[in-house]
């Protein structure tokens, strides 16, 4: 029945002759290539949760007056874009589980991304022929976190407002175009005329995701045609690729996994409260609350916006706000584009053009990985002068001093990282067989008194013997129906 | 570079079903295969429970808790499947390099630069003539694609514009009322000592460019000295121990919310810029960069608060027009 829709379908397609090399594809086993699949599957339920929310919520600053079910808001005046958010909390059916859902999504997908893209560049699989691939990548993070920030100010409660208008503000400090790029994407001065939220939804929902689907689509294309990298290991070499086939094992895992991850995300859009509109309340441009903190993958944005000194600069009838301009649009510009060149930059300095499927291990590349424990000690730091007011207030310390503090540890933090990253890891190469599992040494003495050391055998399961890879078999011969039938094996008449 | 000699030809070589390769990873397949099916069906119990909980509306905890749980199932059965009862392996596939031929990269750069290298040699004005058109298409289509989005941000000089297309307007002028967001009329004995409101010109309630905090320093009466409040000059803007600045901070914009008396000082929440009213609001510490603009008041002879002209300067952050 099968074998007769396949070939139906191949008469018309002709999917056998690709098909077959595709469902033999292997895929090298290891944890750390999972985090991409994270990334991957909460994107598929941010499609999905984002669907559900789209028939409900609308993109409007019309001014309505409350009527749902939450009680202290009933009867206030409240924009339409609140009240379908707040209706989606109490009022849509599992609405409050598919939009808290929805924003763990969003938090894990970039979070899945940032561990993702360490696990690349530590190893090194950015390396020849995968600068595209790296680059697509870096160009889905930024996406990611436009596209975040974006979906964060939909429901236009306080904190969400606030961002925006630290966002016009952001634009507003661009030297000669600002002001025309805020009056453009907002229509007019801040708040303008109430268009930003249409604005915002049909970039949030339509264009953006767009961008990132064809960019997943050539993500993964590329992985495709390129195969994967896989850790140097028993049998493996730069010119093959050891692990499971695509089909059925890889597929078997990865889909187990999606389903994983959604529990995972579901669980989270439950029990654990994510952006209660309902306490915020309506934004209003003259209102503020304590303690306003944008999601997580802003928040090194927020922290360098807070230890920047004022430096504004003044001249010949014009301003350049240098403490907003420098820290939030100069500085990611920054970090984006050292992370795009990033590859290009490796291999003119260590005159490396060579083809690279096996990884590296970190230690190995000491310069590289001190360079990477930089950079994200020196975005780790910006992310905690985020929370410098929270910070004050729990340990008791005055303001201004949790504010010199990070202006100077923001700066030498990265500094010492390096250098620690860079002794460690030559630390690392000189020990032989450092990270490896120890056996225990059997000490002895001869007759002679004279001592000796031998390792001892193995434990059990210690010395996992790794059979020899062999490709894919085209057929399993096999004429005994009953083993035909044993887990693993399938009967194939020739 | 080439590994051409690398690649496998032809057909692979049959299996046969004792081959190591091809037998599960576990050493006790019908247990795991127990465990995955168990797994299964808790999965398929969690949907179930999922519906009714939808069914009868039961809390967000409840809708969470079964899905996550039919996932779980679902999921962790799956995986036990793959991981441990499919072929172990390892296999193996080999890889091949990605550049084509010598011969096959010649062609097609031939092709390139060669045959449209001749082209551009033959016709070099209107390839010149094609890249200008397209050039001006391009300029043709963004012009109203982006243009139309947005007013033109109004000059410093035009004082005619509305808040909505320029920096440097303000609804405030002499002798506007300050009232709530509620609309109320704000009087002279309305604050205490230390007391702060937000106040509007009368009319544009809930304003965001207009929005002014209004602070009550000294208990002064109508014949008393002015409050002195440096830089020199500054006491003429307030009346009676009042003083009025722009609510909107001078780094991005969001309303500088918290005032501590004690200290006399007002702390933006966003990034933590303090300004010092008792000094003409210069900041003390953060971020922001300016004063906050202060709003010249005074007080008729009704008691009511009122503006006694506009800002001296435009309200809000940084930007390039900006003086």
């Amino acid at each position: 029945m099968i074998d007769k829709t396949l070939n139906w379908v191949d008469d018309r397609l002709g999917i056998a002759k690709g098909g077959r090399t595709f469902v033999d594809k292997i895929f090298p086993d290891h944890w750390s290539f999972m985090l991409g699949e994270i990334a991957l599957y909460s994107f598929v339920i941010l499609l999905g949760t984002g669907v559900f929310l789209s028939l409900y919520y609308i993109p409007s600053g019309h001014e309505i007056v409350y009527h749902g079910s939450y009680i202290p808001l009933r009867g206030q005046h409240v924009s339409e874009a609140y009240a379908t958010s707040v209706d989606l909390s109490f009022d849509v059916r599992s609405g409050l589980l598919m939009r808290q859902a929805h924003h763990w999504a969003a938090d894990i997908f970039l979070g899945a991304i940032a561990v993702h893209m360490a696990r690349v560049f530590f190893t090194g699989a950015f390396r020849k022929p995968r600068e595209f691939n790296w680059i697509v990548g870096t160009l889905m993070l930024i996406l990611g976190i436009v596209n975040g920030f974006l979906g964060y100010s939909l429901p236009d409660d306080l904190v969400s407002g606030t961002g925006i208008r630290i966002a016009f503000s952001i634009i507003e400090s661009i030297p000669v175009v600002g002001s025309y790029l805020g009056f453009f994407l907002f229509g007019g001065n801040y708040p303008g005329t109430g268009i930003i939220l249409e604005r915002f939804y049909i970039i949030h929902v339509l264009i953006v995701p767009a961008i990132i689907v064809g960019l997943l689509a050539a993500h993964l294309g590329l992985l495709v045609k390129q195969k994967h990298t896989q850790f140097p290991g028993k049998g493996k070499t730069e010119h093959n690729v050891v692990g499971s086939p695509m089909f059925p094992t890889f597929i078997a895992k990865t889909t187990g996994f999606l389903f994983m991850s959604s529990a995972v995300i579901f669980g989270l859009g439950g029990f654990a409260q994510i952006n209660p509109i309902w306490q915020f309340g309506q934004y209003q441009p003259y209102q503020i609350s304590y303690a306003v903190q944008p999601d997580w993958y802003m928040g090194w944005l927020d922290g360098a916006l807070r230890i920047m000194p004022s430096w504004e600069w003044v001249g010949w009838g014009h301003t350049i706000p240098l403490e907003v301009f420098l820290p939030a649009v100069i500085f990611p510009g920054l970090i984006f584009n050292i992370l795009i060149v990033w590859p290009f930059i490796e291999s003119v300095w260590t005159k490396d053009h060579r083809y690279h499927n096996l990884l590296d291990r970190p230690r190995d590349r000491p310069k590289r990985t001190a360079a990477g424990a930089a950079m994200l000690t020196l975005l780790g730091a910006v992310f905690f002068a985020s929370s410098t007011d929270v910070m004050a207030n729990f340990f008791q310390l005055p303001l201004i001093d949790v504010l010199w503090f990070f202006r100077l540890f923001v700066p030498l933090a990265p500094i010492a990282a390096y250098y620690i990253t860079f002794k460690i890891c030559h630390e690392m190469i000189a020990a032989e067989g450092i990270g490896k599992r120890k056996r225990a040494l059997v000490v002895s003495r001869s007759t002679e008194g004279e001592y000796s050391t031998v390792e001892s055998d193995a434990r059990p399961g210690d010395g996992h013997e790794e059979l020899d890879a062999i490709p894919v078999p085209t057929f399993i011969d096999t004429t005994d129906p009953e083993l035909a039938t044993a887990s693993g094996v399938r009967r194939v008449i020739r | 570079m080439s590994d051409n000699n690398h690649r496998i030809e032809g057909p692979k070589a049959p299996a046969t079903p004792d081959d190591p390769h091809l037998q599960p990873a576990t050493r006790n397949p019908e247990r795991m295969e127990a465990l995955a099916a168990v797994a299964i069906v808790i999965g398929m119990l969690g949907f179930v429970a999922f519906i009714w909980a939808y069914w009868v509306d039961a809390n967000t905890q409840w809708q969470a808790a079964t899905l996550a749980v039919g996932m779980l199932g679902l999921g962790a059965g799956t995986i036990a499947w793959g991981k441990y009862l499919m072929p172990q392996g390892p296999f193996v596939e080999e890889r091949h390099d990605f550049h084509s031929s010598e011969a096959e990269r010649e062609s097609f750069n031939a092709a390139i630069t060669g045959r449209g290298g001749l082209e551009v040699k033959r016709r070099g004005l209107l390839l010149g003539l094609f890249a200008a058109g397209g050039g001006i298409m391009t300029l043709a289509l963004l012009i109203p694609g982006v243009r139309s989005l947005g007013p033109k941000p109004a000059k410093s000089e035009d004082t005619h514009g509305s808040t909505d297309d320029s920096f440097f307007t303000t609804n405030w002028k002499k002798g506007a009322k300050l009232v709530t967001v509620g609309g109320r009329e704000v009087k002279v004995d309305d604050l205490q000592v230390g007391g702060i409101l937000t106040v509007f010109p009368q009319g544009h309630e809930g304003s965001s460019p207009d929005q002014v905090v209004l602070i009550r320093l000294a208990q002064l009466g109508p014949n008393d000295p002015p409050y002195p409040i440096a830089p020199p000059g500054n006491t003429l803007y307030g009346v009676q121990g009042y003083v009025a600045y722009s609510k909107l901070c001078t780094h991005l914009g969001c309303p500088v919310g918290l005032y501590q008396e004690k200290t006399q000082q007002l702390v933006c929440p966003c990034h933590q810029s303090i300004f010092n009213v008792n000094a003409g609001a210069v900041p003390q510490f953060g971020p922001a960069p300016r004063p906050l603009p202060q709003l010249p008041i005074t007080v008729d002879a009704t008691g009511q608060l009122r503006a006694n002209g506009n800002f001296n300067q435009a309200v809000g952050p940084g930007f390039w027009e900006r003086p």
